[in-house]
């Protein structure tokens, strides 16, 4: 894909990405919406959250390898598809709108871009890759997901070969089969149920996506990237994260709009359709331009990531600080709007409004990647 | 896919430096070279051919624009002439005869005749229907008398777009006519209406007896009201549809002075500008993708969406650097009434551009009717009930 060409005499800091989607994004986004209606509505999602198995292993099969959506940014001659982030984006953009659980943003997205960016040939990255582009195994970065992508803290040692620390809130650990632990020694590959590995599962604010607590006494693992290599590709890998966490954070606004658009045209109050007053339908229209706002802000991060733009940490930055207010003001609104229905247990507002919540602290708050802007956009402090 | 298409940009291209070959912009007037490129098809390629256009697809314009830009040639200094660009002519174009097309399009494009609309009254703002403006038919002339109000350019121009009442006693939407109005018709009273910048940049316009031929109204009589849909659909484009690089409102203004004057900074002022910026950045990616989206010939709905962003992005970002000024921020620059030819959003100083953009959410629509108007439009909820529209307008409270 090429970018537009700039007009003569603008000065922009790098080509600007495609805000559109493709016809073969537009297809991906089909199959994927098909297969999450068909196995995920949301009377099921519900059921299943409150089970010992929030993720159905029949759906993440469907979508990791039918579909394969797994591989969706890993080369072919690696095992996948060979597709880019904005690919990978309209894939997040459809499980925000059905709060699915899958471990395809932990997994698909940030394990498999952190190491991806080890740009290894051959040896045991290549093989894990090839087994989350097929989706056979899961893997998670053992880091806090509320870790933003320019933290290198590192809570885990490693003296020789021998894993020592506590790693908390770690997304979708509980189900992955390896954990992807940077180390004051570097980043190892650890398989959950190896040898002292513990995860403790957490009571999570948001029930469809899981949080554990990793902890590690004397577990062995590979070591697949030194602690050189390993900054940068963690850091690329969380950078990847935060970027497409913009498409999830669009499709639950949307979704969100969309229910309560839905509701209030149907819903019957002083012999008209509450939909139909003012006070209510600006605020619906106000959802209306942030999911706009939204979706140019969430197809440029995935863009600047896709076209490996120098823009793209500005590009995520200002992706994260603004999406992550568009879903949440969306799902309050929602539960809001919908009135005494929206605040039961029932009705999947309340999903919505836990994802979208907790993805506002995901990777980062919008006020942390502000910092950020503050650095790249040369706007600093007092 | 494109057979039935004549023309290309190959083709369009071809065009472009035949103009330029048969009138070097160098050696050319600038007035004789717009007609050239008028009479070339090369004005606004997706109008028809013979007026100014080719039938070609409006992405080519792009083509044309790049071209002429990069030999030098003269543009119509569109912003001096956007009422007519913007409104008048696609108005004509979609209603005119073939004799107002012929007579009205090739002078409004070149820039020889000026264009102001008369619509908005004191009495008829967001409910512009509701207006009263009379126009009383006396044989093959119309006679008109009433008053309107926010016309820009109505002391330079040259003709008017105006919609006036044609019958009373039909509910409002449907007893009004669209005309075009000599500005120079001794009835018509034009007077400069000074805002709150202190300068005035629109008139209000009194019209007494004014005589308009019948050659000049624009579609059928009663007809009005669905006629100046055009013209309104166009206005919110044109306001809200500009491309801007990073910085490139008013956000760079207030950027630049924070780079520059470190003793200005607090931390709240700091948290405010950065949360400004990244709303900035995004309604300029959003715009971004509108012109994609427009390229690639899919328009969406996501015009009026601009409008509404920028209009409370400039308030908002105003308000700030008149903040961030502090002691400068107690100043103004000048109260003097002037009559600027130009509308300029961006000049001038912190103050002034405070108190214009307070007009960005009231002119071309308030932006309380634009949400209503996203509302049922585009997410189609239900309209609130109504008791205006069966009524005969003459029945109208007011």
């Amino acid at each position: 894909m090429t970018a537009p060409a700039a007009q003569p005499g603008q000065h922009e800091p790098a080509p600007m990405p495609v805000l559109l989607y493709s016809e073969a994004e537009e297809d991906l986004r089909a199959a994927v919406r098909a297969l999450l209606a068909d196995r995920a509505d949301a009377p099921g999602v519900i059921a299943r959250v409150e089970s010992d198995t929030p993720y159905d292993p029949r759906l993440w099969k469907a979508l990791a390898a039918d579909i394969g959506a797994a591989g969706l940014l890993v080369p072919e001659e690696l095992g996948g598809q060979g597709a880019t982030c904005r690919e990978a984006a309209v894939v997040l953009e459809e499980l925000g709108r059905s709060v699915a659980p899958a471990p395809y943003l932990t997994s698909s997205v940030v394990a498999t871009a952190t190491l991806l960016a080890l740009a290894a040939q051959e040896g045991p990255v290549v093989e894990l890759l090839g087994d989350l582009a097929a989706g056979r195994r899961t893997a998670a970065l053992a880091v806090s997901f509320s870790a933003p992508a320019a933290d290198e803290a590192q809570p885990a040692s490693a003296v020789d070969g021998r894993l020592e620390g506590t790693v908390t809130g770690v997304a979708d650990a509980a189900t992955a089969d390896v954990l992807l632990v940077p180390t004051t020694d570097g980043l190892y590959a650890v398989g959950t149920a190896s040898d002292g590995v513990t995860v403790q599962p957490l009571v999570a604010l948001d029930l469809t996506r899981p949080l554990a607590t990793v902890i590690l006494d004397g577990a062995t693992g590979v070591r697949v990237a030194d602690a050189a290599s390993a900054v940068p590709a963690v850091g690329r890998g969380l950078l990847v994260g935060a970027g497409l966490l913009a498409s999830e954070q669009l499709g639950i606004a949307e979704w969100c709009l969309g229910e309560t658009v839905r509701y209030t045209r149907e819903r019957h109050q002083f012999n008209r359709p509450v939909g139909s007053f003012q006070s209510l339908k600006h605020r619906m229209a106000q959802l209306w331009l942030e999911v706009v706002s939204a979706r140019a802000a969430a197809r440029n991060a995935a863009g600047a990531l896709a076209d490996g733009s120098p823009d793209a940490p500005l590009a995520v930055a200002v992706a994260q600080a603004y999406c992550s207010g568009v879903a949440v003001h969306a799902a309050e609104e929602c539960v809001q709007l919908h009135g005494g229905i929206g605040m039961t247990w029932e009705h999947p507002a309340h999903l919505y409004l836990k994802r979208a919540k907790a993805d506002s602290i995901a990777y980062g708050t919008a006020g942390r990647h502000r910092e950020v802007i503050a650095e790249l956009a040369e706007l600093p402090a007092p | 896919m494109t057979t039935t298409t004549p023309v290309d940009a190959d083709e369009v291209r071809r065009r472009t430096h035949e103009l330029l070959a048969s009138h070097p912009p160098a050696t050319t007037d600038r007035t004789d070279f717009l007609k050239a490129r008028f009479d070339a098809g090369l004005a606004w390629v997706h109008y028809p051919a013979g007026l100014g256009g080719l039938d070609a697809p409006r992405a080519l314009q792009q083509v044309v624009d790049t071209e002429l830009a990069e030999a030098g040639a003269p543009d119509n200094d569109p912003r001096r002439i956007g009422i007519g660009l913007g409104m008048a002519a696609p108005t004509i174009l979609g209603y005119g005869t073939d004799e107002q097309k012929e007579r009205f399009l090739r002078p409004l494009w070149v820039g020889e005749e000026v264009w102001c609309q008369l619509f908005s009254e004191p009495g008829a703002g967001s409910d512009l229907a509701a207006l009263g403006t009379r126009a009383v038919r006396d044989g093959d002339t119309w006679v008109v008398d009433g008053q309107k109000v926010w016309t820009s350019s109505a002391h330079v121009a040259r003709w008017a777009i105006l919609i006036a009442r044609t019958d009373p006693d039909l509910p409002k939407h449907r007893g009004i006519s669209y005309f075009i109005c000599d500005m120079t018709d001794p009835g018509v009273e034009v007077r400069p209406l000074r805002q709150i910048t202190g300068e005035a940049e629109f008139n209000e316009v009194f019209l007494t007896g004014v005589r308009i031929p019948d050659s000049r109204r624009l579609g059928p009589v009663g007809d009005g009201w669905r006629v100046a849909q055009t013209t309104l659909m166009n206005e919110r484009v044109s306001i809200g549809g500009a491309r801007i690089p990073r910085e490139g409102g008013m956000i760079g203004t207030v950027a630049r002075t924070w780079r520059e004057r470190p003793e200005l900074r607090t931390h709240d002022l700091h948290q405010r500008l950065l949360t400004l910026w990244v709303e900035a950045e995004v309604a300029r990616l959003s715009g971004e993708r509108l012109r994609q989206q427009l390229v690639a010939g899919q328009p969406g709905p996501e015009g009026s969406a601009m409008k509404l962003a920028f209009a409370r992005l400039n308030q908002q970002i105003s308000g700030l650097e008149v903040e961030l000024l502090g002691e400068e921020g107690l100043l103004y620059g000048d109260w003097t009434m002037s009559r600027p030819e130009l509308v300029d959003f961006t000049g001038r100083d912190a103050g002034y551009r405070y108190l214009r953009s307070k007009g960005n959410s009231i002119e071309g629509g308030t932006s309380e009717v634009l949400l209503n108007i996203v509302a049922e439009r585009v997410l189609g909820l239900p309209p609130e009930p109504r008791n205006d529209k069966d009524v005969a307008w003459k029945d109208l409270s007011r």
